[in-house]
């Protein structure tokens, strides 16, 4: 009896959770963007498919403990110790999961293929292409065609993809940003590519969501999603009022150690591909190990720039 | 004295001052309570050189309890740092650091070990058999696994825990980014316990399926049996990989080589491949005895046969077999492509069909039986509804396009507590309550197994639940500060770890109190059991069986119950052959740590002589004549007659 107890608070605490959540903001569940939409409905089909088993289980698990627990007067008519098994039920609850796996798989395919191009509803634009690039603990946003570059936030277009040329100075990162979509690996000496989109206007949050060490944490950058002509305004503005990016400087700032937003009005693309084989050791031959081995306290970053 | 205090001592934190105090403090009230009681003797005769399975299964429990307390103390201040976010309590060094040693130490050093020490004591149970198949090699198994314990524990006093995950992905935890001796303490700790995994699947192996007592066929070994079995050939097949990746990580973190480094064309991504190679099926090496013991348990307080027992194994080796085919599912971020997503997306949801099978075929086990609810059972029936939410949630993380929006975040944080707790951890419970009066000849005192019970469950729910929505709201795992907006739902899960580590607190003390004050057991049967492990006495004597019986089906004991039989078969008794016990597996695994340590800090003198005294060690080995010793007849109806006094 206490057992069926231990499940209404699990009911109850999941209901609590829900009221408790609902005043916050769940970015994953309400996405902004088309490609965060279709990770929701694949995300909201499965928990409704999953509910199905597990409240299946939880139903003949109450029955079995309350019909055949041992109790005085019960009688042994019921009592079967030599049952070993019913293979017709057997086969339907091999079947079913089947069934259920083979409804999840399938529009889990379509969607994975789906995701690796860009959305469709934007189709008639080019996207947007910008090499995002992490280093320890940092964003560069480097804009190859408009030819500016950004340090830990982020401006784009609404209504047209985002294609990110993803790729890492050091160790590996990840791209996140929930309120337009799932995540993907930045990776040094490699470049992987993520579509990403904005339907609405807004400031988002985004964050390196891989473990990378002690300025994990404080790797978030800010989207600024703007309709096509405040972006281009902004482009503009940036090309004409912020400095060249030397590449002295960018040396400078991949040491490991956390920044403020900066922007400047070339890339770095110039200098090195951290996305290409040979621009893996780029970092490491400059701040060699030296810089990793004491790591400074950590002062300034996006955070802080904000305040 | 510069280095001692900078590097060699790990200096400047309040918590880690009162640790090294402890350890002085418990080191040296060790030393004392041995000494005044004079127990060295004991210690080294009874335990340290004990080759007996049923005696190193119970130190592998010991020091599996003693890990999970430590790895509970580490997920208590990783609480208390997301409770109390802003007023530093551990800095992000501190944290990472510990979320590191707590993930390690709970799957390597608490959860395996655990589930292997119930393994050690009951599978030659379960078979009629004396011993393992090598005794000796099995004292190595425990001993490499203690010291290598021992040595990543050592890291947090000493030069400093890893701090690169328990996954220790590369390039982060390669020479480059991590230089120091830290993540060397996981490379070698892993790697010397490794030794002794490996050396305990074969073990196993062999035992199981060259060490049956007559007529138990496969289809006839109990479960618990079969799914060590299974677990032993994924031990055998998955722990080379470590071997080898652990292995290239130290060549290039000691020696400079570039494997996995960001120099030299080094490929850090197939650390991550040959990690998961490995540690997906390390998941089932952890899931599957767990598996096998509620199987056990769930048949003995239903009172019925194990219901549809064939579709229990066949699903057991599917789910061995498919766990090999779905590693990528721990990095779909990765970039591998749709094609290679969506393979492994099917692969890995094709687990729950399995996994479906068993948990209705356990429900089915109840179905008409006569259910009682004593601590063990309820531990089984309390696993079976958390266990399915981790295991729905598991097939919602495998989905690759859902996957992306849930990797890294409390989601995926939420799910594997979900099942390894519910699955491993429960299990765990449950077979030590279960077969603690075969080991200590007292049961755990029922009423305090319930609190304790009742605290863990619904702390862990507590805790666990809102994970899964602070991984919607975006937080991602690892991260030692939060956004305000987080803090609610992180205070409840706090709330939730409180009441679990009461609820722990409260199982570790009725082991003291049932040692104190529970009622001593009379028969060997104490549950009323079905496998062969409650046909011997309680006490069970060092050779086990006076005679094994010939075993006619499946659930043996069950038989030899209705029908007559018994495992002392007066007329037929023989001498018995045992092995002898040898102190070789303590110190060529202590010479093991030596290696490591030197090694750790790249001392080469001490590694080279560490590694001599191993050779030594296999050497002295090598040419050990000694085959054992045979136990008279006479001694055997000595022991069986006093230990059966009870029965008459």
């Amino acid at each position: 009896m206490k057992n069926k107890w231990g499940k209404y608070g699990i009911l109850l605490a999941v209901a609590f959770l829900l009221i408790l959540t609902a005043g916050c903001s769940v970015p994953v569940l309400d996405p902004k963007g088309p490609v965060g939409e279709s990770q929701k409905n694949l995300i909201v089909f499965s928990i409704i498919m999953m509910s199905l088993i597990v409240i299946v289980v939880m139903v003949a698990l109450t029955y079995m403990l309350v019909k055949f627990r041992e109790r005085p007067n019960r009688s042994d008519e019921d009592y079967d110790p030599e049952h070993e098994g019913n293979t017709k039920l057997e086969i339907i609850w091999t079947v079913i999961p089947l069934i259920i796996v083979t409804a999840l798989s399938i529009p889990t395919v379509i969607t994975i293929y789906q995701l690796e191009d860009p959305p469709q509803s934007s189709s008639d634009k080019e996207p947007l292409v910008v090499h995002a690039t992490s280093a320890d603990w940092k964003w560069f946003f480097s804009y190859p065609e408009q030819k500016i570059e950004t340090v830990n936030y982020l401006h784009i277009p609404t209504d047209r993809a985002v294609e990110f040329k993803l790729s890492s100075a050091d160790s590996m990162a990840s791209l996140w940003i929930p309120a337009l979509g799932g995540q993907k690996y930045n990776m040094a000496g490699m470049e992987t590519t993520l579509y990403l989109q904005a339907d609405e206007a807004g400031t988002y949050e985004g964050r390196n969501s891989n473990f990378t060490g002690t300025g994990f944490a404080e790797q978030t950058f800010d989207v600024h999603a703007e309709p096509a002509e405040e972006f281009q305004n902004w482009v503009e503005e940036t090309k004409q009022s912020a400095p060249e990016l030397t590449q002295d400087q960018y040396d400078e700032l991949l040491a490991p150690g956390l920044l403020q937003e900066m922007e400047f009005s070339s890339t770095h693309l110039e200098y090195v591909d951290h996305g290409s084989m040979d621009g893996s050791d780029y970092l490491i031959q400059r701040h060699g190990t030296e810089a990793f081995e004491d790591i400074p306290a950590l002062e300034g970053g996006e955070d802080v720039a904000n305040d | 004295m510069d280095f001692l205090l900078n590097e060699f001592l790990v200096t400047g934190d309040p918590l880690i001052y009162g640790a090294m105090v402890s350890i002085v403090l418990v080191s040296i009230a060790i030393v004392f309570v041995l000494t005044y009681f004079r127990k060295w003797g004991y210690l080294w005769r009874e335990w340290l050189t004990t080759v007996d399975h049923k005696k190193i299964g119970i130190m592998y429990i010991i020091a599996a309890i003693a890990m999970l307390f430590r790895g509970g103390v580490d997920a208590m201040l990783m609480r208390a740092q997301l409770t109390l976010p802003n007023t530093e309590f551990l800095n992000s060094q501190h944290y990472n650091e510990i979320f590191t040693t707590h993930g390690t130490i709970m799957i390597i050093f608490m959860a395996m070990p655990f589930l292997i020490g119930l393994m050690n004591f009951v599978v030659p149970l379960q078979i009629g058999a004396r011993d393992v198949a090598f005794p000796f090699l099995n004292a190595v198994s425990f001993w490499s696994f203690a010291f290598g314990a021992m040595l990543f524990n050592l890291s947090f006093v000493i030069g400093g825990s890893p701090d690169a995950g328990w996954t220790n992905y590369a390039p982060l935890a390669g020479p480059n980014l991590n230089p120091g001796p830290n993540i060397n303490y996981y490379l070698l700790g892993l790697q010397i316990s490794g030794i002794g995994t490996l050396a305990t699947g074969i073990n196993f192996m062999v035992t199981i399926l060259k060490m049956r007592a007559p007529g138990m066929k496969l289809m006839r070994m109990p479960i618990f049996t079969w799914s060590s079995l299974i677990t032993s050939f994924i031990i055998t097949f998955a722990f080379p990989i470590l071997t080898v990746a652990l292995a290239l990580m130290t060549i290039d973190r000691i020696f400079g080589s570039q494997f996995f480094t960001l120099t030299g064309e080094g490929m850090p991504m197939m650390w991550a491949n040959l990690f998961w190679l490995w540690g997906h099926p390390e998941v089932y090496i952890v899931i599957l005895p767990a598996f096998g013991i509620f199987s056990e348990v769930i048949s003995t307080f239903a009172r019925k046969q194990l219901f549809g027992y064939k579709a229990m194994v066949w699903s057991m080796l599917i789910i061995a077999g498919l766990s090999f085919l779905v590693w990528v599912h721990h990095f779909f971020t990765m970039g591998a492509g749709a094609g290679v997503n969506s393979v492994f997306s099917v692969t890995t949801m094709l687990i729950s069909v399995p996994t479906g099978v068993k948990i209705f075929n356990w429900l089915g086990t109840m179905y008409k039986g006569k259910i009682r609810f004593d601590t063990p059972m309820l531990w089984s029936i309390g696993f079976i509804p958390c266990f399915v939410l981790g295991g729905v949630t598991g097939v919602m993380l495998a989905m690759a396009a859902a996957d992306y929006q849930y990797h890294n975040t409390y989601f995926l944080v939420a799910h594997f507590h979900n099942v390894l707790i519910a699955g491993t951890v429960f299990g765990c419970f449950a077979g030590l309550t279960f077969w603690y009066p075969k080991m200590f000849g007292h049961k755990m005192n029922e009423k305090l197994g319930k609190i304790s019970f009742w605290f863990f469950v619904i702390g862990f729910n507590v805790c666990f639940l809102p994970m899964y929505f602070l991984g919607f709201m975006g937080m991602p795992r690892r991260t030692y500060s939060i956004e305000p907006e987080w803090m609610p739902l992180n205070v409840i899960s706090t709330i939730g770890a409180v009441l679990m580590a009461v609820g722990f607190l409260v199982f570790v003390y009725n082991i003291y109190y049932s040692f104190r004050y529970s009622e001593r057991e009379k028969t060997g049967d104490t549950w009323d059991g079905r496998a062969l492990e409650w046909a011997t006495t309680t006490p069970v004597p060092f050779y086990n069986f006076a005679t094994v019986p010939e075993i006619t089906g499946p659930e043996a004991f069950w038989k030899m119950k209705q029908e007559g039989g018994t495992t002392y078969d007066k007329e037929n008794l023989e001498p018995i052959h045992m092995p002898s016990d040898s102190g070789v597996p303590f110190i060529m695994s202590a010479f093991m740590f030596v290696a490591g340590f030197g090694l750790v800090w790249e001392w080469m003198f001490m590694a080279i002589a560490g590694l001599i005294g191993i050779l030594a060690c296999m050497v002295v080995r090598s040419f050990d004549y000694d085959h054992g010793f045979h136990v008279s007849v006479e001694e055997i109806k000595e022991t069986e007659e006093k230990a059966r006094e009870g029965e008459k």
